[in-house]
């Protein structure tokens, strides 16, 4: 970890991902006041500054922000209801909230120097499991043993229903691993890249090379941001709709 | 760029920090917090405001176009008044004008036969004045030829017979 030679380039492509108080210190307490708490009210003064200060005219024709807010409603809204159904337009606040923040925390994340909170496997893997907890405890209540019948492929042949049932089992609990790891990867191997190509640039030769580079890492992280959280939420409402019709 | 080395060092004490396990309970804190006040800043404010609004939206579009269905009957049913009412106003101009036309043709027909009365009976009177003329202008005729006769015959040294004078001009008149 010594500093660097003269001449030498290093390159701390997970530097970005540190963790660190705000107000000095460097304990991290669950408590203190970090780079988390900051980004993550970021994110909150955003959907604060888009659904309640943009929607405050109550338009019939709207604002510009208002109807971007209308927008997203719209969006999460028909596909809480497309996937899930009727039943699970009940769960709408929640599933959009989950949204929200992996949108909102994704872009906040591609502002240079920023912190992406959504890059961290603890907060993906608490909102994964979140979901998973929240999934099967609907399942069970609205279906009783019933939900077990997700498990029970019941138009497979009889001697490999046991066989599947066991890979359905196995594929069931894989879900909130995979759910959370997909978008914590993702937003984690992006930024990375783009720091690595961005270390790239101190050598001349390479620099124009790697300025297309950040470019067009960049470009792509736009797209992931956003389709990372629209997966999450399609994920989550897909997870919702087997919890409410387990017979498939 | 010989001596140029690259080295690819990571932060912190862990490979990656996202695997540190010591800022896991700050991080999972933070995440709830916010989460939570997500949560409520939309399930108490920002949602039933947006449906509000949408309801409303589609509620105004709905009377609007009912409302616009609605005027449109009324437009079809005033065009429909209007071009009664000219068909009436035509039957009623074409009407008036027929009676009119008989009319005419009563009263002209009624002055032309009264207008051929006065003419036959101017005609008759000038025919009455004429002869009674031509009768007139008979008579001086044969009152001139008697003075004349007998002024002729006592001339002649005769005795005028005022008969005979009668006779022989009424003789000659009627030839």
């Amino acid at each position: 970890m010594a500093d660097a030679a003269p001449g030498e380039i290093v390159i701390k492509p997970f530097d970005q991902f540190i963790v660190k108080p705000l107000f000095g210190g460097t304990e991290v307490h669950w408590y203190t006041i970090t780079n988390v708490t900051l980004w993550m009210a970021l994110a909150v003064l955003c959907v604060v500054g888009l659904f309640v200060l943009g929607s405050r005219g109550r338009a019939i024709v709207p604002s510009r922000s208002q109807s971007i807010g209308e927008l997203f409603y719209g969006f999460i809204y028909k596909m809480v209801e497309d996937i899930a159904g009727h039943d699970g337009v009940k769960y709408f606040p929640y599933i959009f909230t989950v949204f929200l923040f992996i949108f909102f925390a994704n872009f906040l994340g591609l502002l240079p120097m920023s912190f992406t909170t959504t890059s961290h496997i603890a907060v993906t893997a608490v909102l994964g499991f979140g979901v998973f907890i929240i999934v099967t405890v609907i399942g069970f209540v609205k279906n009783g043993a019933g939900f077990l019948g997700l498990f029970w492929p019941s138009e497979a042949p009889m001697a490999l229903r046991p066989i599947i049932a066991v890979i359905e089992v196995i594929s069931y609990f894989v879900r909130p691993v995979s759910h959370s790891i997909r978008l914590a990867g993702n937003i984690t191997a992006g930024h990375a890249m783009i720091k690595v190509f961005a270390g790239f640039a101190a050598i001349a030769a390479v620099a124009p090379l790697s300025v297309v580079a950040i470019a067009a890492v960049y470009g792509l992280e736009v797209l992931v941001a956003g389709i990372q959280a629209y997966v999450f939420t399609i994920l989550t409402c897909i997870y919702l709709k087997d919890a409410l019709h387990p017979a498939h | 760029m010989a001596d140029t080395t690259t080295a690819v060092e990571h932060g912190g004490g862990a490979a990656m920090p996202q695997l540190d396990p010591s800022t896991f309970s700050n991080q999972i804190f933070w995440l709830l917090v916010t989460l939570v006040v997500i949560y409520f800043v939309l399930s108490r404010i920002a949602l039933p405001r947006i449906s509000a609004v949408l309801a409303e939206r589609s509620g105004t579009i709905t009377n609007d176009l009912a409302a616009a269905e609605e005027l449109k009957a009324k437009a079809v049913e005033a065009e429909q008044a209007y071009n009664k009412a000219l068909a009436d106003a035509r039957a009623e101009a074409s009407r008036i004008v027929d009676e009119t036309k008989a009319q005419i043709q009563e009263d002209l027909k009624a002055e032309m036969a009264k207008a051929d009365e006065q003419i036959s009976a101017k005609a008759a009177e000038g025919e009455k004045a004429i002869a009674e003329i031509r009768a007139n202008a008979l008579n001086s005729v044969s009152e001139v030829a008697k003075a004349t006769a007998a002024e002729l015959v006592a001339a002649m040294g005769g005795k005028a017979d005022d008969k005979a004078i009668d006779a022989a001009v009424a003789e000659q008149v009627k030839g």
